[in-house]
Parts: C-alpha cells; structure tokens; sequence
C-alpha cells in the first residue's frame, strides 16, 4: 500500500469550517429528532399499557410500523414520497426552508420514537402494578396516575437503554446524508471529494463521531447512578 | 394522483431483483442479509469469547473492537471499507464484498455483545460443576456453557438479526441494487415515490414483523 498520508488536509482550506459545521448539523438534527422521539416514545410507550384497548391498538400499531422498516427507507419516504401530496403552497415553502433537514429530522425522530416507545413501556411494565393501583386508590385519575406516578419512576428506571437508544439515534443521523442533509458524515465525504484524502477524512469524522458517543455515555453513567431508584433496579453484573 | 399500479408493472423488478437478487445487477436484500447475518453471528462468538478470556491479550483488542464499532455508525464503516480495501488490495472491489464485509464487521461487534451478555447469564455453578466433572476448558464451553447461553440469547439475537435486516437497505448508499435502490431505479423512471417507497416499507415490515413474531412464540416455548 502506497497511500501518501496528508494530515495537513484536515485543517488546511475548508475542511476545518465543513467539520464543524457538520457537526452543529449531526447536533441539531440528533436533538430535534431527540425531543420528538422522546415524545412520542412517552406517549405511545404509555398508551400501550393503558386500561383502554383501542389506544393500546392505535400505539401498538404506530411502533411495529414504523420499527420494522429501514430508516432509510423513512427518509426517501418523507422527503420524496409524502411533499408531492402536499399543496403547491406549502410544497414551495418546505423546499425554501430546508426541506432535507425537516424530512430528515421527522424522519429520524418517528423512527426512533416507535423504539424509544418499547423501551418506555418496558420501563412502566417494570413498575409493580400495585402503584397504579395505589395511585387510583388514593383518588387520582388514570391520566393523573401516569403523570404523576408511573411515568416518572418508568423514566427513572429507563436511564440505561435510554441512553443506548439515544446514542443510536445519534448515530443513525448519518443516514440522513442520503437526502443530502449537510451533516458529519456528509461533510466528510465532502472533504474526501475535494482532497482526495478518504483515510485522513473518514478518520476525523469517525473520531468525532467516537469522542461524542463516548462523552455522551460518561454523562449519562453519571446521571444514571444519580437518579437511580435503590432497590428497584435490577442491574446486571 | 395515488397510482398503485407502478408497482404492478415493476413487481418483477422489485422483488426478484431487489429483494432475492435474481437477475441482471448482483444484488439483492436476501443475498446481502443472510450471509451477513451467519458470518456476522460466527464472528460475534469468537469476539465475545475473547472478551470474556482470562487473557489480557484477547480480552483488551475485543473491548476495543466492540467499543469502538458501537461508537460510529454503520455508513461510516461503509464508506471506511469501501475506500480501504481497494487501497489495500489494489484492485476494485464489488459492491456487493464491500457491503458484506462492513456489515459483518459492524454487527460482528453488537452479536459478541450479546454472545458475552448470554455467556455471563449462566450461573457459575455449572462451570465449577462441569470443571469438577472433570471436563477441560473447551469442554465446559462447549458442553455445557454454549447449549444454555445460546437459549438465553434467543430473543437478543432475533431483535438484531432484525436490525441487520433493515441495516441492509445502507448498502443501496454505494450502489448496491437491493430493495431499496431497486425501488430508486423505478421510481428515477416512474417518478412514484410515495407509492414506491410505501410499497418497499410494508415489504421490509412484512419479513421483519414476522421475524419478531417468530421469535415470540420460540422465546414462550423455551421458558415454558
């Protein structure tokens, strides 16, 4: 192999700016997408252990769809399928106000809202059934009971696979450099275009991609030992 | 405006071409995954067995393998083997090698995690046990270890089988003609997206669903 290495490329021209500003977009798309996935995996994890079967049907149905289908798949079907269908108006206006952007971020957050949702309800599905029970007992509504009781101690208990879950959607953002979304991977790709250099390219992008996985899941071990409920978690090991 | 007839005139395509990869481009999703998932599989025990030896040796390369695979996402190490390789070797590599070598690799490192996971949920007493018996290190694992970790490990390795299954549709980013981008060619004619890609979604749901459901009532019968 003789492959002439040129570190210098990483920082010399452009490839400095696209980086970070690959990283702000893998940051913004992975937080939006985040805060839907967060709440529709609340919503619909909820609505799948409650008293009341059409809901459960109406949630059960949302998460297997859209679980059991490729991301990509997602993203080609919100950014080319679903704007045509649209008025010509509002078509217009997406595609004046980054439209790859929005597709991908809803594409990214309904995804990973129907597997946030199974980690949630496997969350309240580990609460003893008895608290519900206290809960109305004590007077409380159903809604009232899941919002003052069981959703919180379920969100509790799930810090660790939702920790998982939420470094996967980080990482699955990338998909979105299929619609053309100017994120990491994307920009990446573009310096390898413009230098010719896809060793020293994929290496800065990948040990991007590394530090804040592991970061995130530093803080998040933290977090998890903080809001640890004793007793009630069954840790492994 | 909906015309769901684009997928009758191009079913052929789609499926026999993009699904089971029969017919003029080597493609294909069944082609891709099965094979992944097998050799994906095989190298996941010898690196959660690593990971589990005594030996730093084996045990510090395999963490850092499984760490750093679980850390960047699977189109990174695509585009990573897809530059690599022909550096390395010198010479073009079908797309259809480059995907299925990223995706053993990749996934290699999620199947050892769960290998590990099943390994450490059989009790201890029964290596102490099997040691006692008289058996050697090998033996216990493959005796007695293996045959209980593998029931354990049933419906983690079913949830990532289908996983892989849906990673697949990735290998389309570098031209790869499985479903996905079969669903592409046609629609770059017909220009029937909504149709075409609701159509490929409800064919991945179709086997996905059915693995998991599979994996259900197998999971029921082991723990019955």
């Amino acid at each position: 192999m003789n492959y002439q290495f040129k570190w210098s490329v990483l920082w010399s021209g452009q490839s400095g700016v696209w980086l970070l500003q690959g990283l702000i977009t893998t940051v913004e798309i992975s937080a939006l997408a985040w805060v839907l996935a967060a709440a529709l995996g609340i919503l619909s994890g909820a609505l799948r252990t409650v008293p009341w079967k059409p809901a459960r049907a109406l949630a059960t149905a949302y998460v297997e769809f859209f679980r059991n289908v490729p991301l990509l798949v997602w993203m080609f079907f919100w950014y080319f399928g679903v704007p045509p269908l649209l008025p010509r108006a509002v078509q217009d206006w997406i595609f004046n106000h980054g439209a790859e952007f929005w597709a991908g971020m809803f594409a990214l957050g309904v995804y990973h809202g129907a597997r946030m949702s199974e980690v949630i309800r496997s969350g309240i599905q580990a609460i003893p059934r008895t608290q519900f029970e206290a809960s109305v007992a004590m007077g409380l509504t159903t809604f009232q009971a899941y919002r003052l009781v069981i959703v919180p101690i379920a969100l509790r208990l799930i810090v660790p696979p939702a920790t998982s879950e939420s470094l996967n959607l980080l990482k699955n953002s990338s998909v979105a450099l299929t619609i053309s979304v100017a994120e990491l991977t994307f920009q990446t790709r573009q310096i390898e275009t413009y230098t010719a250099k896809a060793i020293e390219a994929l290496t800065a992008g990948t040990v991007i991609y590394l530090v804040l996985c592991v970061g995130i899941a530093a803080i998040m071990a933290r977090v998890e030992r903080r809001f640890a409920i004793p007793g009630l978690i069954a840790r492994g090991g | 405006m909906l015309d769901f007839g684009v997928i009758v005139s191009n079913f052929k395509f789609l499926i026999v071409q993009g699904l089971f990869g029969l017919g003029g481009f080597a493609g294909g999703t069944l082609r891709l995954a099965i094979p992944a998932i097998a050799l994906g599989f095989v190298l996941g025990i010898f690196i959660g067995l690593a990971r589990l030896a005594r030996s730093r040796w084996l045990s510090l390369p395999a963490t850092l393998y499984v760490e750093f695979f679980r850390g960047v996402p699977l189109v990174m190490v695509i585009f990573w083997i897809w530059f690599i390789i022909p550096q390395l070797l010198r010479l073009p590599i079908p797309e259809y090698g480059v995907a299925l070598t990223a995706f053993v690799i990749f996934e290699a490192a999620y199947f050892g995690e769960i290998v590990r996971a099943g390994i450490q949920s059989v009790p201890r007493g029964q290596v102490e046990a099997a040691t006692a018996v008289g058996l050697t290190g090998a033996q216990t694992m493959r005796f007695v270890v293996l045959p209980q970790a593998i029931r354990n490990m049933v419906p983690a390795l079913v949830t990532q089988m289908i996983v892989l299954f849906k990673d697949t549709s990735l290998a389309s980013i570098i031209g790869y003609v499985d479903l996905t981008k079969a669903a592409q060619i046609v629609n770059n004619r017909e220009i029937k997206p909504f149709e075409l890609y609701l159509f490929i979604a409800v064919v991945y749901f179709a086997f996905t669903y059915s693995m998991s459901r599979f994996a259900r009532r197998f999971e029921g019968r082991v723990t019955a």
